[in-house]
């Protein structure tokens, strides 16, 4: 593992690998943003406990939090599960282990990024039994 | 050096950090799916997340999450600002500073309900 000394430790190869070196930094700029925003929005002002369908059904009529939720959604999967690939890397020597995790990894993310793509834009409130609300 | 001083610590706790966020993302995004199934279905299962037990376990996301985004950055301040390098050690202090000081007030919010302490925030609407 090498010490960033700020001279030559950004990769300049181009490619795949300076992608996602770049990636990691711009990503995790809007993500310590709208991370925090999220923990605030759902644990400090409004409690755990009521952020019921109730709550986001009035949420999600505003196209803006369904925005919000898939910016997300896609930043934090696409930097978490580049950083599991990182991690791979890191410990996994055996060529055919890493093939199948690296494969693994792209699968996954691909199947979440859909779930909760396809679950943020089909959303429609259903009417009758919204359960409890907190909302005052 | 590398091993066993600041940078090798700061290193590990983010990367743990990280794995730990990636864990309840992968999670997160499953039970906010239930949203599909109707309101019995998600009420029911975001309930979980007011336990006492599941509560605990937030504050471990929230610190995790917390140090992790003020550790990325330092990480590019390191990568970026030329002095970035020679302040390290200092940065990590701070990033350790910030996430305490950013994590009680949170904490008390997310634990308060368990104690019935009062919290003014289950009556906000959004």
């Amino acid at each position: 593992m090498r010490i960033s000394t700020g001279y030559g430790s950004r990769p300049t190869g181009g490619g795949f690998e300076t992608f996602s070196w770049y990636f990691f930094r711009i990503s995790g700029l809007a993500l310590v943003l709208l991370v925090i925003i999220h923990l605030l929005l759902n644990h400090v002002t409004t409690d755990v406990a009521c952020t019921s369908y109730q709550l986001i059904a009035l949420r999600y009529r505003n196209p803006f939090w369904r925005l919000y939720d898939w910016l997300l959604l896609t930043l934090a999967l696409l930097h978490g599960m580049n950083g599991l690939r990182i991690v791979i890397d890191d410990y996994v020597t055996t060529r055919g282990w890493r093939l199948l995790l690296q494969s693994t990894i792209g699968v996954l993310t691909l199947v979440f990024f859909l779930l909760g793509t396809i679950t943020l834009i089909t959303f429609q409130p259903v009417a009758g039994s919204l359960g409890p609300s907190c909302i005052g | 050096m590398y091993k066993g001083q600041s940078g090798m610590w700061s290193w590990l706790l983010h990367r743990v950090a990280g794995l730990g966020i990636l864990l309840f993302l992968l999670v997160h995004i499953v039970d906010i799916s239930l949203l599909g199934l109707g309101p019995n279905v998600y009420n029911e299962g975001i309930a979980l997340f007011g336990t006492t037990i599941v509560r605990i376990v937030s504050l471990g996301l929230i610190a995790g999450v917390l140090y992790h985004a003020f550790n990325g950055l330092r990480i590019t301040l390191i990568d970026f600002w030329p002095k970035g390098a020679r302040y390290q050690r200092m940065m990590f202090a701070t990033v350790l500073v910030l996430t305490i000081v950013c994590f009680v007030p949170m904490a008390y919010f997310v634990i308060a309900p368990v104690f019935g302490l009062p919290a003014s925030n289950t009556a906000a609407g959004m």
